[in-house]
């Protein structure tokens, strides 16, 4: 169908017809850059800006400090853990959702989504109240002497829940899209179900894939508010790479925070920039609907 | 299908163990807001010069924020090992609550367990342009106050009690009028941040306020560490004396050389050195004498209620009475709209 | 979906046959997690907001700083989605339709508040709009607004994190609309304003909508990019998450829980609306 708009529009070329002027035209485009300059671009520079404004001793010192660099262990510690667990969990959903007809489908569906509608906030709220002193857990991990609360435990799983939509929100629709054809005909010329799903399904989806966890990486790292909830805030410690800078922006230590901010800002770059590789190479196997 | 639990499982083994290493011992300090700077440079001259009776080095991490609210953590199950609150009843309710504590804490170190005292005054902007000299001043129409949340905050109950003091004395201990003037000074209070340095934030970076009740220390912190001259520092007519005490967590210390550790780290705080950089940070030293005579000359002598004055009648009256669940705070404070 | 089964395949109870492994084990594994990680937790909230009792929940629920709090969740995080659909659209009409150098740049652009941690985008912003900072000194200098440190300040934040949802809904349906029925419009002498707001423009309304409803839904939550640039007053720039870490912290359970509740049941009913869009929108445009 699109081919055919296409052919259509290349054969009666009636362009000025169903375009905007070149008035028009330049103004949207100076309406969007405008407004995406002050909002997305001046925050992102402002960032490397404080970052340098003391100097490059400031910066790097930012950087050496042992609560930073415990920090940044911290922060990919539980990314380490959150995004493959979360993997595991989008490849073995995306698979019974998109390869099966079953009832509750779509309730199921909603059900993944609800981290996505949750306040960061109360998704640590949750936790404290089930891992807290006075929940029916508490106690009893006391007694075991597990700390889950204020400890890395607690960050980690706080973490898992946020991103836990990641993966298999971007690789259900992409499965679904591809049908099962393929992976029946594995099937029935006798490969077994992990070499059907190496060999034919996972070829298929590998860039959805990467996409899913380059963004739940992002999140990982990036996450505040559920950590900040259920951190306990012990320097060197508990302080994930967003705590830390919240510490050093509220101790009047600003160009120390944006130095640190600034390794979160890189990240996010390179997120972006793999992520724009990605789709400029693999358009068609990305899925088209993106939410986060 | 077992991946997620043994991921699970991995992060709480990790959490069990700690990874400390074996010729380490580790102490966390669980303390109240604006004691920052002071155990920075107070940690690195213990553990530079401290080891343990069987040769092991010493690692201390900190937790800063509303004393109130950390002694709630600690009851939440925070792996603290020494606390060092902003008052009394904060370490009274964690051995009450958790029973990590002994009730008899007070009595394991000297001065009923507090190294250092503190006073409250306030901060003012440049030039002092509301005129603002006394406690009636906060009570006047237009005038914007900044204190942290007493149900959170340590110094934000000594800020409170001081103002009732102070009411008490003007009004010949009529409890009606003492409430009228404490609630229309909560009346004009902008934000409770749930700390004191959050407080600071607020009214220094974000210029909300005309006036800050904060600590001794911390207005001192903030004249000599932040923009010079932005602000000013007024000691009231009558203050109370704040006694910020500390106390070791036996109920957390449960691994090898801890207990001494902490108990070696704490005594150190009355030590000729430890003294020196208390003094340094602006909190009166209970033995002055280490200290740098420049430091103590800064303390001003001023009229001090102390919380055992049959106007408080202690932390076991004061706190029930004025900030427990619908305690006076409760009746009092509304917030500014 | 393409059919699974072929023809003559029994349906068992509740799922239909294939001939394709490992339904049991995946999905499984499905339910186990997400009971494990969310339904489990939520649970727990939700068991602990009915211990309150409802006198008490009302009581906290129709406390006035509470109250407060909410609105202004919920009037920003509307007012910065309304923000974000004019401009969003805007900024996806521009990425689909014109070609320019840059394009590729601005498209990227688009998801760093996805890829830019909360804390990071909130101090920065805060520098931006602070009465000292760049934006802040003149849009007070020349508008007399201050954004900084006021609930304004709220709504800004809000802008950053919820703009991609917009442009990334609205983008992909922009991209498939069928040119024809433009050209037969304009050929039939209807001038470029009536073509996009007549033609266009119904069959984005579904996409649009959409976005508007994600922006507002992940502007009601936000929490780190927000504490930064507003001064958290009550009754003024306050909003309900702060709200639940400041009970939270106060030890006031019960207030924490039944702020959660309030919130939590009113994101659902915004995810409940949100598929419902999507449906229709699968319903009548034929794609997600």
């Amino acid at each position: 169908m699109t081919e055919a708009t296409a052919n259509t529009i290349r054969i009666n070329k009636p362009r000025q017809a169903i375009g905007e002027g070149p008035r028009t035209r330049f103004a949207l485009i100076a309406i969007a850059l405008v407004f995406l300059a002050l909002m997305l671009i001046a925050p992102l520079v402002v960032v490397f800006f404080e970052a340098f404004s003391r100097g490059l001793g400031v910066y790097i010192d930012a950087l050496a400090m042992p609560d930073t660099m415990s920090a940044l262990q911290l922060t990919l510690l539980v990314a380490a853990i959150a995004v493959p667990a979360n993997l595991v969990f989008g490849v073995a959903a995306s698979w019974a959702i998109a390869k099966f007809d079953f009832k509750g489908k779509s309730f199921l569906l909603t059900l993944i989504d609800l981290p996505f509608a949750v306040s960061p906030v109360v998704s640590g709220l949750v936790f404290v109240l089930l891992f807290g002193a006075n929940s029916v857990l508490g106690p009893w991990l006391a007694d075991m002497g597990i700390q889950v609360l204020f400890a890395v435990p607690g960050i980690v799983i706080a973490t898992i829940f946020i991103t836990f939509p990641f993966v298999a929100r971007e690789l259900i629709p992409l499965m679904q899209q591809q049908g099962s054809s393929e992976e029946e005909a594995a099937v029935s010329l006798g490969a077994g179900g992990w070499r059907t799903f190496f060999l034919v399904t996972l070829p298929n989806v590998k860039w959805g894939l990467l996409y899913g966890v380059l963004l739940c990486n992002a999140r990982a790292m990036g996450e505040f508010g559920a950590v900040s909830v259920v951190s306990g805030h012990i320097r060197g410690q508990t302080n994930t790479l967003p705590l830390h800078i919240e510490i050093l922006y509220n101790d009047n230590k600003a160009a120390a925070a944006f130095a640190v901010a600034s390794l979160l800002a890189m990240l996010a770059l390179v997120t972006l920039a793999v992520k724009t590789m990605l789709e400029a190479r693999f358009a068609g196997s990305l899925a088209a609907q993106r939410r986060h | 299908m077992r991946g997620g639990f043994i991921v699970l499982a991995a992060a709480l083994a990790l959490g069990a163990c700690g990874g400390a290493a074996s010729n380490e011992v580790t102490l966390l300090n669980v303390s109240y807001d604006p004691t920052r700077e002071l155990y920075e440079e107070f940690n690195a001259a213990f553990t530079a010069s401290y080891k343990t009776p069987d040769g092991k080095t010493v690692k201390i991490s900190m937790s800063h924020g509303g004393s109130g609210k950390q002694a709630r953590t600690v009851i939440d199950g925070i792996d603290a090992q020494v606390v060092t609150l902003a008052l009394q009843n904060d370490i009274d309710v964690i051995a009450r609550e958790s029973g990590k504590i002994p009730a008899d804490w007070r009595t394991k170190l000297p001065d009923n367990s507090s190294p250092y005292t503190s006073t409250i005054v306030f901060m003012v902007r440049k030039g002092n342009p509301k005129a603002i000299l006394d406690w009636s001043d906060l009570a006047r129409p237009g005038v914007s106050v900044v204190t942290p949340n007493p149900k959170t905050s340590g110094g934000a109950r000594w800020n409170y009690l001081a103002a009732w003091g102070y009411a008490a004395r003007q009004f010949g201990g009529d409890e009606a009028k003492i409430r009228e003037f404490v609630a229309s000074i909560y009346r004009n209070v902008a934000k409770l941040d749930s700390g004191a340095r959050g407080a600071t934030t607020t009214f220094t970076n974000q210029g909300t306020g005309d006036v800050l009740i904060t600590w001794e220390n911390e207005a001192y912190y903030t004249l000599t560490e932040l923009e010079q001259g932005a602000f000013e520092l007024i000691y009231p007519s009558l203050s109370i004396k704040a006694e910020p005490p500390v106390a070791v967590v036996p109920g957390n210390a449960r691994k090898d050389g801890q207990l001494q550790a902490a108990e070696d780290y704490l005594r150190y705080l009355y030590a000729p050195e430890g003294q020196r950089i208390v003094a340094k940070h602006f909190y009166r030293p209970i033995d002055p004498s280490a200290a740098d005579p420049a430091d103590i000359a800064r303390f001003r002598e001023i009229e001090m209620l102390s919380i055992d004055d049959p106007v408080f009648g202690g932390w076991d009256q004061a706190q029930p009475k004025h900030f427990d669940a619908g305690g006076l705070f409760d009746q009092i404070y509304q917030p500014a709209r | 979906m393409t059919a699974a089964a072929p023809d003559g395949a029994r349906r068992t109870s509740w799922r239909r046959r294939s001939v394709l492994p490992g339904f049991n084990l995946t999905l499984g594994y499905t339910l186990a997690y997400l009971s494990l990680i969310v339904l489990i937790p939520l649970a727990a909230l939700a068991i602990r907001s009915a211990s309150l009792g409802w006198t008490e929940f009302w009581a906290i629920a129709t406390d006035p700083r509470i109250v407060a709090s909410l609105q202004l969740s919920f009037g920003a995080a509307i007012l910065a989605a309304l923000v974000n659909t004019v401009f969003g659209v805007i900024v996806a009409w521009v990425l689909v339709r014109y070609r320019f150098p840059g394009r590729r740049w601005l498209d990227a652009a688009v998801d760093l508040p996805f890829a830019l941690p909360t804390a990071v985008a909130g101090i920065a912003l805060a520098t931006l709009y602070a009465p000292n900072g760049p934006f802040g000194a003149f849009l007070e200098g020349v508008f007399g607004v201050k954004v900084g440190f006021t609930s304004l300040g709220v709504v800004v934040a809000l802008i950053f994190v919820g703009l991609p949802f917009v442009v990334r809904t609205v983008q992909p349906v922009l991209e498939e609309i069928d040119r024809e029925t433009e050209e037969v419009s304009a050929t039939l002498g209807a001038g470029r304003l009536r073509t996009v707001t007549r033609v266009i423009m119904p069959g984005l309304l579904p996409a649009i909508l959409t976005g508007f409803a994600l922006s507002f839904a992940r502007g009601v939550g936000e929490y780190g990019s927000v504490i930064f640039i507003a001064n958290n007053l009550p009754f003024q720039s306050e909003i309900a998450p702060l709200l639940i870490v400041i009970k939270l912290e106060e030890h006031n359970y019960a207030g924490a829980t039944a702020i959660a509740t309030i919130m939590l049941v009113i994101s659902f009913a915004m995810l409940f609306v949100i598929n419902l869009l999507q449906a229709w929108s699968r319903k009548w445009f034929g794609h997600d």
